[in-house]
C-alpha cells in the first residue's frame, strides 16, 4: 500500500490524505495572463511516468498540505515536506475535494 | 480468410488438422499510406475499418506488446448506450449497433449478450435523475424503461429488499439492449478481419519517436527501426501522455489505475448487468460464473498497473452493500488497467496541431464499450483528414474553445474526480 511519510505525524497510509493533484502548475498573475495560460494551467497536464510532484492533503492527521514527490510508475516516495515551505506561490491549496 | 463456420468446425472436430493461424506475424514495411500506434481493440478496429470502409491498401498496427495485452483485455466487458450529454448519447448508440451486427461482420463470435442493464435508484432525487436520463435516451431512439421498486425486485430478487438496508432500492432504469462482450475476442476478431484484408499487425513493436518536417509527421522511429507513413495515428490509451509527448504534444490527461475483480466461479445468479447508485460499482456474471464488478479509480495519477488494497475493500464493501447473499465467496483475482483520465471525463477522437497525426484517446472508463464506433470514426477522420459527424464533440481544443459540456456527472476539472 502507499505509505506517506508526513513530515509531523509520521509514515501513514494514503487513505488518510486527499490527494490534491500535480503541484508543478503555477497559476498565472491574475488579470494579466492570456486565455491561453489559464487553458494550459487548468486542463493540461505534464503526466509523467517517473517522479511527480503532487500535493496530498493529510485530513485524518495533522490537516497540513503536503508536497510529494512519487514515482508514478512504482509508487515510491521520495521526499515530503509541507506544502507552505515550498514557496510556490500556488495560493490557499489546490481545491479540497 | 479462412472462414469459420458449423462444416468447418465439424471437419477440424473429425481431423487432426490444426486451425490455421488466425493472422500473419508481419515484419514492418518502409513505408504505409497509414500507420497506427497502439495494438489495442480501438486501433485494430481503426485498422479493419480503414481497409473495409475506406479501401486504405497499406495500414499498419505496430504494438510494444502482443495485441490485447492492454486495456482491452483488463476491462469488466460491459456494452451498454445509456448516456445522457449530446454527443455521449448518439456515439455510444453507434457503437452498441455496431456490437450487434459484429459477430456477423468479423466471422467471428465475440459473444454478445444482450442481458440488459440496471442502474438502481436509491433516492427519490435519483429517480427523477434516471427517468430524465431515460426520457433523454428514448428521445434519442434508445431504449429505456423505468422500473419502479417491486419491478426490480422481479428482476433482482436478490437484492437488500429489507427495512434495515443502508441503501434501500426505490427502482432503478433498464436499457435491455446493454450486456457483456468477450473482450479478447474482440482484439482477436478485429485482427483476424484486418489482417484478412492486407493490415500488418506487427507485435513486439515499440514506437520511440517521430519523424517529422515541415508539413508534419512522416512516420515514426520504432525499436524495430524507422517506418514512414503517410498518417500516423495515435491509439494507445493509458499511454497517450507520453507516446504524445514524443511528437511535442501535452494533453488535457492524467493517467489513472482503475481495478477490476472476479469471485470463484457459482451457478447462474446475476443474470443482469447491475450498477449501484449509492457508489460507482457495476457487477455482471462471467459464462464461468465467476461476478466481474470494478469501482472507481484508485484516486491518484500513476502507471503500475497494481492496484491499492483499501481500494479492493471499499469495492467489496459495495459488493456486499448491493448483494450480502455473496458475502461468503472468495475474491479470485483482481487486477488493473491505466485509464487516460480527462477533464470532462469525455474522449478525444480527433486531429492534432501536428499535421497527419491523429489522436484517440482520453478514455476514462467508458473505452471498451466505444471499440467499434472509435475503429469506424477514427478510420473515417483519418480517411477524409476531418472528424466524422459523430466526434466532433470529441475535439482536442473543445476546452479552449468553451464547448458544451460532455461531463455526465458535473464533476468539474480534475481528472482525479472523473
Amino acid at each position: 500500500m502507499l505509505v506517506i511519510p508526513c513530515p509531523l505525524c509520521g509514515e501513514r497510509p494514503y487513505t488518510e490524505f486527499h490527494y490534491g493533484g500535480d503541484a508543478s502548475k503555477r497559476r498565472p498573475a491574475l488579470g494579466g495572463a492570456e486565455l491561453r495560460a489559464w487553458h494550459d494551467y487548468l486542463f493540461l497536464f505534464d503526466n509523467p511516468k517517473g517522479p511527480h510532484r503532487e500535493y496530498w492533503q493529510h485530513h485524518q492527521g495533522c490537516r497540513q498540505w503536503l508536497l510529494v514527490v512519487r514515482n508514478t510508475a512504482t509508487n515510491e516516495v521520495g521526499e515530503v515536506i509541507l506544502a507552505r515551505h515550498a514557496g510556490t506561490g500556488a495560493g490557499a491549496g489546490p481545491g479540497a475535494r | 480468410m479462412y472462414r469459420y463456420s458449423l462444416s468447418r468446425l465439424v471437419r477440424h472436430a473429425l481431423s487432426d488438422r490444426p486451425w490455421p493461424r488466425a493472422w500473419r506475424q508481419a515484419k514492418p514495411r518502409s513505408h504505409y499510406d497509414v500507420l497506427i500506434i497502439g495494438g489495442g481493440g480501438h486501433g485494430l478496429a481503426t485498422a479493419y475499418y480503414l481497409a473495409a470502409n475506406h479501401g486504405v491498401q497499406r495500414v499498419a498496427v505496430v504494438e510494444r506488446a502482443h495485441i490485447g495485452a492492454g486495456n482491452v483485455g483488463r476491462n469488466t466487458t460491459l456494452v451498454r448506450s445509456n448516456y445522457m450529454m449530446k454527443g455521449n448519447t448518439e456515439f455510444f448508440e453507434f457503437s452498441l449497433q455496431l456490437w450487434e451486427g459484429l459477430s456477423r461482420e468479423l466471422n467471428f463470435n465475440v459473444m454478445l449478450s444482450q442481458r440488459g442493464q440496471i442502474v438502481l435508484a436509491h433516492a427519490p432525487a435519483q429517480m427523477d435523475a434516471l427517468a430524465r436520463r431515460g426520457n433523454i435516451m428514448r428521445l434519442n431512439g434508445i431504449d429505456a424503461e423505468l422500473l419502479e421498486r417491486a419491478q426490480v425486485r422481479r428482476l433482482l430478487p436478490y437484492l437488500d429488499y429489507s427495512s434495515a438496508a443502508r441503501f434501500p432500492v426505490l427502482g432503478g432504469l433498464l436499457q435491455g439492449r446493454a450486456g457483456t462482450v468477450r473482450h479478447d475476442a474482440v482484439a482477436w476478431g478485429y485482427a483476424r478481419a484486418a489482417d484478412s484484408l492486407g493490415v500488418d499487425i506487427i507485435e513486439g513493436c515499440e514506437v520511440t519517436g517521430f519523424v517529422q518536417d515541415q508539413s508534419g509527421v512522416r512516420g515514426v522511429e520504432t525499436n524495430r527501426g524507422r517506418i514512414r507513413a503517410d498518417r500516423v495515428a495515435i491509439a494507445v490509451a493509458g499511454h497517450s501522455s507520453q507516446v504524445a509527448a514524443l511528437a511535442g504534444l501535452r494533453l488535457p490527461i492524467e493517467s489513472h489505475l482503475l481495478q477490476a475483480f472476479v469471485t470463484e466461479p457459482i451457478k447462474p445468479f446475476v443474470n443482469h448487468v447491475i450498477s449501484f447508485g449509492a457508489e460507482l460499482f457495476y457487477i455482471s456474471q462471467s459464462d464461468k460464473g465467476g461476478l466481474v464488478f470494478g469501482g472507481h479509480i484508485d484516486g491518484f495519477n500513476n502507471y503500475t498497473q497494481r492496484g491499492q488494497l483499501p481500494q479492493v475493500r471499499r469495492v467489496a464493501e459495495c459488493a456486499v452493500a448491493l448483494i450480502p447473499g455473496i458475502s461468503r465467496l472468495k475474491l479470485l483475482r483482481h487486477w488493473a488497467g491505466i485509464q487516460d483520465m480527462t477533464p470532462d471525463g469525455g474522449p478525444f477522437i480527433c486531429r492534432t496541431p501536428i499535421r497527419h497525426l491523429y489522436l484517440n484517446g482520453g478514455w476514462c472508463y467508458q473505452g471498451f464499450k466505444a471499440t467499434p464506433a472509435v475503429g469506424w470514426c477514427l478510420a473515417a477522420t483519418i480517411a477524409h483528414d476531418e472528424e466524422h459527424p459523430l466526434v466532433r464533440c470529441y475535439a482536442l481544443d473543445r476546452f479552449a474553445r468553451g464547448a458544451a459540456s460532455l461531463d455526465e456527472y458535473g464533476h468539474g476539472h480534475r481528472p482525479y474526480r472523473h
